[in-house]
């Protein structure tokens, strides 16, 4: 768990960082998304302490981020960039086995980890780990960076827009490949992003910043429903095409397993429509019917505004 | 066929300084027509080959020293503690390099005697300049997304210099010191004026008793070994850049 409580940045007179509280639980991501210059990498950065605040606290399972040396507490803390900053005079393997080298693990167990994370990555580790970075494609290096920053099997990986520099169809999958490595190892993750539908499809929790403040700090169905402020409902906008992908599909192709109270909505109409109305009656799902009545299963909320994000 | 032809070049460059340093008697019907009254064509007041040794011995310790410092002073200047020092040692250096070498000799002979000394002095402030301006653009262009990293990874301030900086600045601090050795090559003939064991020795020789031979052979064993030591250096380079994937030629 991690618990950011009042952090504060200021460079001489400007606030980068104002007052911010946010709690993020174990074994989920929280995306921070907003504008450019919003704050969000200083914040970001004041977990691992690459930044000091100027006041507050930030605590980690309990404890201050303070009460170990700044380099310590980082190898403890997993931590991708985006234009992954590979070292580029070391071998893959030699990258991924950066922070495991700097605590002293032995050769073995270093070896048994950095294949570990490469096969994961589909990188086969006879192949590809004596390679310089620069002998890899832009998605292998971005998946390289993230086998580090998971090397040294940390709690905590923050990452700063980490697949901004990849194009948009490697995105997808750098972005599915994170899912299934979060739900693998259990990693707390907390991303830095500026764009709302990467936040949205990716996070348990969004957090929207504004000029250093954090205006929102909800679950992607809260603020795409109740959007705090006009900035929100802005960001919002900006990613109303997937919204409008919805209105185009089936609530039929959107079924879920199960069932759920109340009247039915008819698997033709769109799934625009039935977002509308579980968002309009409060319902977590809706049970969806074919034209003879028969029951198909359930649409949800979750279910859906994931569609949106990431239409299939 | 393209390829391989300098390097053909080099190694026949290389073979034929070899054999004249160590039987420059071979050469002497080549360097006859240049001698007059029956002077000697070829070097006789010592070895050639000592002479290239001591020579290559002078430029090699005032080299080593220079990188050295100029290297120490890069990194010092380059830390947040340093920073202030940066003018500083940037005009310190500059004015190393104002003061003509011959004025350097004249200074430093007094002080420490005539010989190898002065020499030595003399080169090493010649060489400390190259040497400290590439470490310096190294040290300060460094990728910032890597530096980001080194310290995001958990790295120390001497671990990120000694695994990151100084590896990833080798290339261009490579370029700094075959400058430097280079000109202390050249410069190192002039420590004969103040009885230094260097191959200037051979061209003043030629100077004084008017033998163009000597002056030849003098001044194309230099210009030979400067040629080579050049190109060895600029390949080492090449080698450490494209293994980062830098400036592949
Ligand atoms: N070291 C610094 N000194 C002064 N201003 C800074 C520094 N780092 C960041 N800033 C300023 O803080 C603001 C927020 O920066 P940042 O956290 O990088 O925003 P974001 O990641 O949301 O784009 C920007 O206006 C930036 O110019
Ligand atoms: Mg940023």
């Amino acid at each position: 768990m991690i618990e950011i409580e009042g952090i504060t940045k200021r460079y001489d007179a400007t606030t980068v960082v104002d007052n911010v509280s946010m709690v993020i639980e174990p074994r989920t991501i929280a995306t921070i998304v907003g504008t450019s210059g919003s704050g969000k990498t200083t914040l970001l950065r004041m977990i691992n302490r690459l930044v000091e605040p100027t006041s507050g606290v930030v605590r980690l399972d309990g404890a201050d981020n303070r009460s170990v040396p700044g380099y310590q507490l980082r190898r403890s803390i997993g931590y991708a960039i985006q234009g992954h900053g590979l070292f580029p005079h070391r071998t893959v393997a030699q990258n991924i086995a950066t922070v495991p080298l700097l605590l002293g693990w032995d050769r073995d167990r270093i070896k048994a980890r950095v294949d570990e994370l490469m096969t994961l990555y589909q990188l086969d580790p006879q192949a590809y780990g004596p390679r310089y970075p620069h002998e890899l494609s832009g998605g292998q290096q971005q998946r390289v960076g993230v086998a580090r920053a998971l090397a040294a099997e940390p709690n905590v990986l923050l990452m700063d827009e980490p697949f901004g520099a990849l194009d948009p169809i490697i995105r997808t999958k750098a972005q599915e490949d994170l899912l299934a490595i979060q739900k693998r190892f259990g990693t707390t993750i907390i991303l830095v992003t500026h764009d709302m539908e990467e936040a949205v499809h990716l996070g348990d929790k969004i957090a929207v910043m504004d000029a250093g403040k954090l205006v929102q700090y909800a679950k992607p169905a809260e603020i795409l429903a109740r959007p705090a402020s006009d900035f929100v409902e802005t960001l919002v906008g900006a990613s109303e095409k997937p919204f409008r992908l919805l209105s185009l599909g089936p609530v039929r192709d959107a079924v879920e397993p199960g069932g759920a109270e109340g009247e039915a909505i008819p698997g033709d109409a769109t799934q625009r429509d039935a977002l509308a109305e579980l968002l309009w009656s409060g319902r977590p799902a809706l049970p969806v019917k074919d034209a003879d009545g028969k029951l198909l299963g359930r649409v949800t909320v979750e279910g859906l505004v994931k569609r949106a994000a990431r239409p299939q | 066929m393209k390829a391989w032809l300098p390097a053909l070049l080099r190694l026949a460059v290389l073979a034929l300084l070899v054999v004249f340093i160590t039987s420059p008697g071979w050469f002497e019907p080549l360097l006859k027509p240049l001698t007059e009254n029956g002077a000697p064509a070829i070097y006789n007041q010592g070895s050639l080959l000592t002479l290239t040794l001591q020579h290559l011995r002078t430029v090699l310790v005032a080299t080593v020293a220079a990188t050295i410092v100029a290297v120490a002073l890069a990194i010092l200047v380059t830390r947040p503690a340093g920073a202030e020092f940066l003018p500083l040692s940037r005009s310190l250096v500059n004015i190393g390099q104002t003061f003509p070498p011959v004025a350097v000799l004249a200074l430093a002979v007094p002080a420490v005697g005539f010989g190898e000394k002065p020499t030595l002095i003399a080169l090493f402030l010649y060489g400390l300049l190259p040497i400290f301006e590439n470490a310096l653009t190294a040290l300060t262009t460094l990728p910032g997304n890597v530096m980001e990293a080194a310290r995001g990874a958990g790295m120390t301030g001497w671990q990120r210099l000694m695994k990151v900086e100084l590896p990833l600045s080798a290339p261009v601090i490579l370029g700094g010191i075959r400058l430097s050795v280079v000109i202390s090559l050249a410069t190192a003939t002039i420590g004969s004026t103040v009885a230094a064991k260097t191959l200037g020795e051979v061209i003043i020789a030629g100077l004084i008793s008017n033998n163009l031979a000597f002056v030849l052979q003098g001044g194309l064993i230099v210009a030979a070994l400067a040629v080579l030591i050049y190109d060895g250096l600029s390949a080492i380079e090449r080698y450490a850049a494209r293994r980062m994937g830098q400036g592949a030629e």
